[in-house]
């Protein structure tokens, strides 16, 4: 579908904004980012009538113009760039009808930009339930454009909304609101002559924002600069005053158009469930049952899924061997594409639930329940209390939890979650994991009850939070901050999810997470084939020979013959040949060239292991054959000293390694993009790393 | 006084900011000279507060609450 009007939508947080804005467009969204920055840039087309569309733009929430957060500054820097290819041609603003006043706020300042805008006065029916009265129709008058009342949840309204979308006019019809002007009139009229903009609104504000502009050039944002110096503009006593000022001219309009009929003291069942949901004790139980439930449920419930996509990526192996004419291109389609394919695929399910589960505890407004309560523990430690989004969502994958750190208004309390999340053990770990302590940890049961092997697992998931909480605790001293970093936050009423609305948010962080993530691990697996399956030629062709002779083949069966080759290729390559040179390295931590080979191939995604190791340890199998791989592990030998290979020690070395290394490409790349340069990645896999080789140093020698 | 003195259930009515920086976007959330303030509860570890402030609940840490002047 296309759209020949393109609309854009505004307003605050929890103004229902989402909502209408899934109702109005269904499936019909496409995500993408807006130019230079990663934040998600939400699209969908609506059918209006017989033949007119509108392409509309969910802009993010804000409470105000002036942005606080990464997502806030989109809005201005879609809605002051007229030039841009987002630029809107009307603007629908969600308002919310219980709320009014402030809602207006933002309005009365994206009215003054000078787009045509029609409100969306959503949440009706709760605000008429808490007494609120509203006259729509002065309130249209007030204002000079049309309002139209509506429920997105209930998706009442909405046909009068499209309605009035078509019948906007291209002239922007709103009643000025402050005298905009006499706010700084020289610098305003300089901007305007120099810059050549229209409205006094638009220059002002490149005053206050030019430094984080992305369409401004450089000449414009220094000629700015300039004149704000000569004027003596002073940003924030500015917005000071014109929000006051602002306030005072939507009390004017709100004074005969909105009536309170509410009894103040009435208590609110939002306030009754926070009276439970906040309390001293039971609120810590609560969250911490809900986290229980939440990650049960995260294993319990993709274990089937899982396994189903294992099957299917087992069978797409088998077909493409049978079908594929032996050779590089059919190795390169199965063990690189195929391969790195079915290790991004494999993560759905987890990542689907667990943003179920985020979706759902947002959308009924618990989220920033949790926030306040863990706010000042958080703090300590150098955080803040919106870290703990991205910190449990770590625990499924870190990909999608550093995105989600953007909504930490401080950039300081934002670096730090950005750099510590990683060390959430995520499930990508808990092949390896599993594997390991199955190899070393005995199957029995403490006092007939309690699992051991479960124990270790659980030990090293607390263990994860701690060296979160410890490294952060350690930036805290070492990053400085850039500006005082705060928390006023609204705490919406209590609500029941909306159903779409989570299978939505389910649909877009897998579909964000396929094609943003998988690019990079898919290229890497690539990379990793070609180092693990080429090497010197000559050694190769040894090997070859070697394998093909009549006497080999007279002693071993053929599938066993594949194996042996497999494994002396693997030892051959490049990747081999890397894991030798790096043997000297990892001794002090007892691995062998044989774990360094896996450790490289893992460096893409730490489940790499496992498969590495069947490879190594010429296991017919992958992943899927957990029971195999151990045992030839578990009979691995040293060829010099006769014992066994992966003791005790060096299978808690390696947890260790992988409890703290950087092996995650995705992460690597998803930090550069959040963090716009390779300073942190780089900072990151540094310190990881580091950390990694003094753990397992450490426990692999109190161990030995 | 200063709202972050101020106990569960107790109400007042804001006069005056301590500090622009903040008073900006308090100010931008509703909190203005004038208006009312009730505070709703305080998070399990005593910091930060719920207050309800033009119809609708904020959080705020009490070293943010502590540059609000109540009348």
């Amino acid at each position: 579908m296309n759209g020949d009007l393109k609309v854009a939508l505004v307003g605050n947080p929890n103004s229902g904004k989402s909502t209408l804005f899934n109702v109005l467009t269904g499936l019909n969204q496409k995500i993408g980012n807006f130019p230079g920055v990663t934040v998600e840039k939400k699209i969908g087309f609506v059918k209006l009538s017989d033949h007119r569309n509108a392409q509309i733009t969910d802009l993010p929430g804000t409470y105000s113009i002036y942005p606080k957060s990464r997502d806030e500054r989109i809005v201005m820097d879609v809605l002051a760039d007229k030039n841009g290819p987002d630029y809107p041609e009307l603007i629908v603003f969600v308002a919310d009808a219980s709320n009014l006043k402030r809602n207006l706020l933002l309005f009365s300042q994206v009215a003054d930009l000078k787009i045509p805008i029609i409100i969306a006065l959503n949440m009706m029916d709760i605000a008429r339930q808490s007494g609120i009265e509203i006259a729509i129709d002065e309130l249209a008058q007030k204002l000079g454009i049309q309002v139209i009342p509506i429920s997105a949840r209930k998706q009442q309204g909405i046909d009068r909304l499209k309605e009035a979308i078509l019948n906007s006019t291209s002239i922007p019809l709103q009643l000025p609101s402050i005298e905009v002007e006499a706010i700084a009139p020289e610098l305003i009229h300089k901007i305007q002559d120099e810059l050549n903009i229209e409205h006094p609104y638009v220059a002002l504000q490149l005053a206050h924002q030019h430094e984080d502009m992305l369409f401004l050039s450089d000449e414009h944002k220094k000629k700015i600069q300039a004149l704000s110096q000569e004027f003596d503009f002073h940003s924030q006593k500015s917005q000071a005053s014109e929000t006051i000022t602002r306030y005072n001219f939507i009390n004017d309009v709100l004074f005969d158009t909105v009536k309170m009929n509410s009894d103040p003291k009435q208590e609110t069942y939002s306030n009754r469930i926070d009276k439970i949901l906040t309390h001293r004790i039971f609120g810590f139980a609560i969250f911490f049952a809900i986290l229980f439930l939440i990650f049960q449920s995260i294993f319990a419930w993709s274990e089937y899924p899982m396994s189903l996509i294992e099957q299917l990526f087992m069978w797409l192996t088998d077909m493409g061997t049978q079908i594929l004419p032996p050779g590089l291109l059919a190795d390169l389609l199965i063990d690189g594409v195929l391969a790195g394919l079915s290790g991004v695929i494999i993560f759905i399910p987890q990542i689907a639930i667990l943003f179920a589960f985020i979706s759902i505890l947002e959308d009924t407004g618990y989220m920033s329940r949790v926030t306040f309560m863990m706010d000042k523990i958080m703090r300590k430690v150098g955080l803040s209390g919106k870290s703990i989004v991205p910190l449990i969502g770590g625990f499924a994958c870190a990909v999608p939890s550093i995105m989600s750190a953007r909504n930490i208004e401080s950039w300081k309390d934002r670096m730090i979650t950005i750099m510590v999340t990683p060390l959430i053990a995520c499930s990508a770990r808990l092949p390896v994991y599993t594997l390991l302590i199955s190899l070393v940890v005995p199957d029995v049961k403490l006092w007939g009850l309690i699992n051991m092997q479960g124990i270790v697992l659980m030990s090293l998931y607390v263990f994860s939070i701690v060296s979160a909480i410890l490294v952060a605790l350690v930036m805290k001293l070492v990053i400085r901050a850039r500006e005082r970093g705060y928390f006023i936050m609204e705490l919406p009423v209590y609500r029941i999810p909306r159903w779409n609305n989570v299978l939505l948010t389910m649909y877009r962080s897998v579909k964000a997470f396929v094609f943003e993530a998988g690019k990079v691990i898919i290229a890497v697996s690539i990379i990793l084939w070609v180092l693990s399956s080429f090497g010197p030629s000559d050694r190769f062709d040894k090997i070859e020979a070697k394998y093909s002779s009549e006497t080999i083949k007279q002693q071993f069966p053929q599938d066993e013959i594949d194996r042996l080759q497999a494994s002396e290729k693997l030892e051959n390559s490049y990747a081999g040949m890397l894991g030798k040179s790096i043997e000297p390295a990892i001794q002090p931590i007892g691995f062998d060239w044989k774990i360094g080979i896996a450790l490289i191939t893992s460096f893409a995604a730490r489940e790499v292991f496992v498969g590495t190791m069947a490879t190594i340890y010429s296991v017919d199998g992958d992943d899927t054959h957990v029971e195999s791989v151990r045992e030839k592990m578990q009979s691995a030998r040293n060829p010099d000293t006769g014992l066994p290979v992966f003791t005790t020690a060096v299978a808690f070395s390696l947890m260790m390694f992988y409890a703290f290394a950087m092996q995650c490409m995705s992460t690597i790349a998803v930090v550069y993009r959040e963090t716009k340069s390779w300073k942190w990645p780089a900072i990151q896999f540094v310190y990881m790393t580091g950390l990694a080789y003094l753990a397992s140093f450490i426990v692999y020698n109190l161990l030995k | 006084m200063k709202l972050s003195q101020f106990l569960p259930g107790q109400t007042g009515i804001i006069k005056e900011f301590t500090d622009l920086e903040m008073s900006v976007k308090l100010i931008e959330m509703g909190c203005l000279p004038g208006e009312s303030i009730v505070v709703e509860r305080l998070a399990p570890l005593g910091d930060p507060m719920a207050i309800t402030v033009s119809g609708y609940q904020l959080s705020l840490r009490k070293k943010e609450a502590s540059t609000i002047i109540m009348q």
